[in-house]
């Protein structure tokens, strides 16, 4: 029982074993240790504050009153506006890569794709804050006010900077992810799916939009939720375009606030422990919310790749 | 032809038409960051920039030498703790795993990976900052490298698992152990492809800004040691693109063209070399 054993420990097997299963469980121990601390450092405002934390909005650290539910605001609606921008233009630029584009192409342009998913978020900040910012406040925001200023999202003073500015440079992020992802799983369709539908008669459109998208639905259903995880937990980018100013307004030309933002700005300020754990328990909601959106995205993508690694 | 048919065909030609433009657009984004990145930050680079320290508030002038230092100590820390950490562990994913415990470790890698950069930067303020009671070049490499961590290591078992399964037997036929047919044939076979991979890594988390602001913080001179804060291009770039100085604002455009040229290089390398490796390796 033992003799072999040893014989093996002797080899370096069963070492080497015991070493890199140590490292692989460590990597579920991180992000154990993760939770446990984000946890144990905001059990202040839970206790204080409940669930209001997340209903109320007052964010006063004077008065020491923490409500952040323009925050949770903002960042529902900058994510939302820009996976409505996103999801069109991401699937369509897919569904050209995958359907139609002639493979050296399709390989170029993927590879532009991808690219565009490495460039930093504060270099992306960088040229928001001085190219699309002063582009929307008197380019964009001026026409959409005169189109479509009927309704309330598009009223009320143009600064530029503002909520609208931010959700565009997420949808600019966040397209990569659904491009690729989206890519990969279209391309993950049997040929004969494609072939069947040809030969019944179908256009090439109809056999791309009724055939191939739907059995690779899932999929794409995967990508947008990986993507709304990205967009939800942006942090330079946003801080910088959407103008930090915690208010809940209809308008997208009003400056606003996100979870992300707030952190960033407010974390080296905290003079209290409420305060810093405030801040940190805004952290864990993040956490808990990409985690579980994540968790869903890749099981889907799992669905219809078959092994969930399609990374961009 | 009758008009039911000439209809889907119009219908066909507008839609295909339309997906074209989506990924014309979608392209043309990144041409419109590097063109106008490329054209300000190129005018604004010089020799002071990039060997001096950040002129003091109010004077034009000085450079980032500091943050461009400071970017690589961080880079290094990083290195070092991930890099060896998702190595072993993708090591194990691939070679040594069984399938309930491989698919845990794996989801999980996937899950920490997408993980909110700023989450990671509280990790690393719980995790160090609060103890050591200051901001550090350590605190803020940590996070890097535990961002690290899902990376190589999902990098790593795919490349790994591209090795053809005869190389290993071969291996093991000659009277290797396991660990040995491992470390001298398998990993060999695929070290280009694994490096490589550790190098995408790096390049993205090169680029993280928001783990940084409160653990490795920033920095106007040189740090002496890892347990003093330390500058670091992406900070200096954030800190002084919202500054209400023109001169701070050009020298943000500098740093940001250093920044994006370095994650591009590093990219547009690691896929080529990707490309050009065995084709059982290709990633």
């Amino acid at each position: 029982m033992l003799k072999p054993f040893v014989r093996r420990l002797r080899s370096g097997d069963e070492i080497a074993h015991l070493i890199t299963l140590a490292f692989a469980a460590g990597i579920v121990l991180v992000t154990l240790l993760l939770v446990y601390e984000l946890w144990t450092h905001s059990v202040l405002p839970r206790q204080r504050f409940g669930w209001n934390f997340l209903v109320t909005s007052t964010w006063n650290p004077v008065t020491e009153n923490f409500g952040a539910l323009p925050f949770v605001f903002g960042t529902l609606v900058t994510s939302a506006v820009s996976l409505i921008l996103a999801l069109p233009l991401g699937v369509g630029a897919a569904i050209f890569l995958a359907e139609l584009a002639p493979p050296r192409i399709s390989h170029a342009l993927t590879f532009v794709v991808e690219l565009l998913a490495a460039v930093p978020s504060v270099i992306l900040g960088l040229l928001g804050i001085f190219l699309l910012v002063p582009f929307l406040r008197t380019e964009v925001e001026p026409f959409l006010k005169a189109t479509l200023g009927f309704l309330p999202f598009f009223q009320g003073q143009m600064y530029g900077i503002g909520m609208l500015a931010a959700s565009l440079i997420l949808t600019i992020m966040i397209i990569p992810f659904i491009i690729s992802i989206s890519r990969e799983v279209l391309l993950a369709v049997p040929v004969e799916q494609r072939e069947a539908a040809l030969s019944l008669g179908a256009t090439r459109w109809e056999t791309t939009w009724r055939v191939v998208v739907p059995y690779a639905k899932s999929g794409i259903y995967g990508s947008i939720f990986l993507a709304l995880a990205r967009a939800l937990g942006e942090t330079m980018a946003v801080t910088m375009v959407i103008g930090n100013n915690p208010k809940i307004s209809a308008s997208l030309f009003a400056p606003g606030y996100t979870i992300a933002a707030v952190i960033a700005n407010e974390f080296t300020e905290a003079t209290s422990n409420l305060y810093l754990q405030s801040l940190i328990e805004l952290g864990l909601v993040l956490f808990l919310v990409t985690i579980i959106i994540n968790a869903l995205a890749r099981v889907l993508i799992l669905l219809t790749t078959r092994q969930g690694t399609a990374h961009p | 032809m009758n008009r039911r048919l000439m209809w889907r065909k119009s219908v066909n030609a507008f839609m295909l038409t339309l997906t074209g433009l989506c990924a014309l657009v979608s392209v043309s984004v990144l041409l419109v960051v590097l063109g106008y990145l490329g054209w300000n930050g190129w005018q604004y680079l010089s020799w002071t920039f990039l060997t001096h320290l950040p002129a003091p508030v109010g004077e034009t002038g000085g450079g980032m030498a500091n943050a461009i230092v400071g970017s690589g100590t961080l880079l290094l820390i990083a290195a070092l703790t991930g890099i060896p950490t998702g190595l072993l562990g993708g090591i194990y994913l691939a070679e040594f795993g069984g399938k309930t415990f491989t698919f845990l470790v794996r989801y999980t890698a996937d899950l920490l990976n997408g993980v909110p950069s700023i989450v990671m930067g509280i990790f690393a303020y719980t995790l160090v900052v609060l103890p050591m009671r200051h901001f550090s070049a350590l605190a803020g490499g940590l996070a890097l490298g535990v961002m690290l961590i899902p990376i190589v290591l999902r990098s790593t078992e795919d490349f790994l698992r591209a090795v053809p399964m005869p190389l290993r037997e071969g291996a093991l036929a000659l009277g290797a152990s396991k660990w040995k047919a491992i470390a001298t044939v398998v990993i060999p076979a695929s070290m280009r492809a694994i490096a490589t991979g550790a190098l995408l890594g790096l390049a993205r988390v090169a680029g993280e800004t928001a783990p940084l602001l409160f653990t490795s913080f920033n920095n106007q001179f040189w740090s002496h040691g890892l347990n003093q804060p330390t500058a670091s291009l992406p900070v200096m770039i954030y800190q002084y693109a919202i500054s209400p100085y023109a001169d701070w604002h050009r020298q943000a455009w500098a740093a940001g063209f250093i920044l994006l040229m370095l994650v591009l290089v590093a990219n547009i390398g690691a896929r080529l070399i990707l490309s050009r490796g065995s084709p059982a390796l290709r990633g």
